[in-house]
């Protein structure tokens, strides 16, 4: 049985997750890696956190909201300036439904 | 009188007097990075030209008695993960190599309204992951008091840069430890505001409840001129905090007031896990801080041994998610004939991207994934909130709070590159004041046997960067440990 806190089957789920197309190479060494570390994050069970809010950031402020006001933005040129494809117009990509409809 | 010498003040000052030129101040920095650069690898782009253009445009306009900006004529570095509309931005990844941004992140706008002239942008670890500099996706900086060493990380090419003398500051940035710790290491001053004080707008996301600009600099004076320049409210970034919870100061003026009733707290039991040569300069530091009338408190912190362990879910989960926009479509580096639309993002990622960034992107994907969320990063963000109390009931006690900034000096290139648990573990005493928001500030306070800088950490209340900069303003001015190279 493998034994580690992240096996090699999970690692391939999150990475297709992540959308990131790991060798099995990779996938290998990240088992390896992510389970010494999710071993090392374990401390925090040692704490009781049963009556402790969760804490997502440390700003005195929150809801900032602004007038619903049109500005300039930055058009069509510049947004498409540094697409790796794209007709002056629209990004170009590949075909994403199939013949069918379908994805 | 050495230009390169001077410091930030002393040059803008000088430069506004008439007594020294810019051009003469721009052209000595671009001849110090052509002998030193190749060895050093501190820049990833350089921009001459328009540097000294600046420069001399300066220079006519002191000439004719115009009024100029805070930083008129001193030349300043950029770490390569602000967004500038020239040259590239790159953040050190293959994945944005060729990336021109349409526009300027707000600091970098604030710093050409100074009248700042921009040398050029620096290495960083890849999207600013890592302590050492050692991932950068693009090149290789070394240590400039020793080539066999790391700056640190991850603004390595920043502090490197500061220290050689290949700019008079840089413009950083501070996720876990990336301004302070690279700052020990290089033996130069480092600066990481409260979370909320600069605008983050244009500076590419890594952690965003944890990152901020901040300056790296030859001394606090420096670091205060700076921050002079890049804080404030932006309407750009609804994190950056309005003008009336944190009003911006005129802290170049304020640094040189001593601080009154100071009073330390220490927290001994951290000093276990630091070398005994850094135990020691730290020691020393808190001595002469007694010695001209602070009161020490021996404190506890019982929870900032959890900070590493919370930090590296709290920012791998949000860097998941704000890396998801590296897709091949928009921007940056896009798979040559993928077989469909899944292949554009999974291929064009896995081809572009660093390992420490994969690694990381996949410990936030699971840390967030369905049926692990709870336990790893709702518990992290829990006990994130211990971590705050911590320096809470600190700061209930004492001004601030003394530390080493590292519990090393600078290591040896490749010394931790193949375990990255003990790469993260190197930044025990920089990552809970990120997890609290609250400044922290770097400062030179001695060498090892070796001569390699030695790092004295401060850290104050959420907005009290006044206080925290006349501390350190203190024990510069009774101290001489600050060393560039060379």
């Amino acid at each position: 049985m493998d034994k580690k806190k992240i096996n090699i089957e999970q690692v391939k789920q999150v990475a297709k997750l992540a959308r990131l197309n790991l060798s099995e190479a990779e996938i290998a060494q990240f088992s390896t890696q992510m389970s010494d570390i999710l071993q090392y994050v374990e401390k925090l069970d040692r704490l009781d956190t049963a009556n402790i809010e969760p804490l997502a950031h440390c700003l005195p402020v929150s809801n900032c909201l602004r007038e619903d006001i049109v500005k300039p933005s930055l058009g069509t040129e510049k947004t498409l300036a540094n697409a790796p494809d794209s007709d002056g117009q629209f990004f170009i990509v590949p075909k994403i439904l199939d013949e069918a409809g379908g994805p | 009188m050495q230009i390169l010498e001077l410091t930030c003040r002393q040059l803008r000052d000088k430069i506004a007097g008439g007594e020294v030129k810019s051009v003469d101040a721009t052209t000595a920095v671009f001849e110090q990075i052509e002998k030193h650069d190749r060895q050093i690898g501190a820049y990833i782009s350089t921009f001459k030209e328009q540097a000294l253009a600046k420069a001399k445009q300066v220079d006519e306009k002191i000439a004719a008695k115009k009024p100029v900006g805070l930083l008129a004529g001193v030349p300043i570095a950029i770490k390569d993960n602000m967004c500038t509309t020239f040259g590239a931005t790159t953040c050190a990844s293959k994945i944005l190599e060729n990336f021109h941004s349409p526009y300027n992140a707000t600091a970098v706008e604030k710093l050409l309204a100074a009248d700042a002239v921009i040398v050029g942008k620096t290495n960083l670890d890849e999207f600013a992951m890592g302590s050492s500099t050692e991932n950068s996706g693009l090149k290789k900086t070394v240590n400039p008091h020793d080539f066999s060493r790391v700056p640190g990380g991850s603004s390595g090419g920043a502090a490197a840069a500061v220290a050689a003398k290949m700019c008079f500051a840089a413009l950083s940035s501070d996720t876990g430890g990336s301004i302070r710790q690279p700052a020990s290491f290089c033996g130069i001053a480092g600066l990481k505001p409260t979370y909320g004080r600069v605008s983050r707008y244009g500076l590419v996301a890594y952690g965003s409840s944890l990152d901020q600009i901040g300056p790296l600099a030859k001394n606090v004076e420096d670091c205060a001129l700076l921050l002079d320049v890049i804080a404030g409210h932006d309407e750009k970034d609804s994190t950056s905090v309005d003008e009336k919870t944190a009003p911006v100061r005129d802290w170049l003026s304020a640094v040189n007031n001593k601080p009154q009733n100071l009073k330390i707290a220490i927290v001994p039991e951290l000093f276990k896990g630091a070398d005994g040569e850094v135990v020691e300069s730290v020691k020393k530091a808190i001595e002469i801080y007694k010695s001209s009338g602070a009161e020490i408190i021996e404190i506890k912190m019982p929870h900032f041994d959890y900070a590493i362990a919370a930090y590296y879910l709290i920012a791998t989960a949000e860097a998941s998610s704000n890396l998801a926009r590296y897709d091949g479509v928009h921007y940056g580096h896009r798979t040559k004939n993928p077989a469909d639309y899944i292949e554009v993002y999974s291929k064009s990622r896995d081809e572009a991207l660093g390992d420490e960034v994969k690694r990381r992107i996949m410990l936030g994907t699971y840390a967030l994934s369905s049926g692990y969320y709870d336990a790893y990063y709702l518990k992290a963000l829990k006990v994130r909130n211990l971590i705050r109390s911590d320096f809470t009931a600190a700061f209930a006690k004492a001004d601030c709070i003394v530390m080493p900034t590292s519990p090393t000096t600078a290591f040896k290139l490749g010394e931790k590159t193949n375990d990255p648990l003990q790469m993260y573990l190197a930044d025990i005493y920089t990552i809970a004041v990120n997890l609290a928001g609250v400044p922290g500030i770097s400062i030179p306070c001695g060498f090892d046997k070796n001569n390699l800088p030695i790092g004295l950490q401060i850290i104050a209340p959420a907005f009290a960067e006044e206080k925290l900069l006349q501390i350190a303003m203190l024990f510069e001015n009774k101290t001489d440990f600050c060393k560039t190279a060379f």
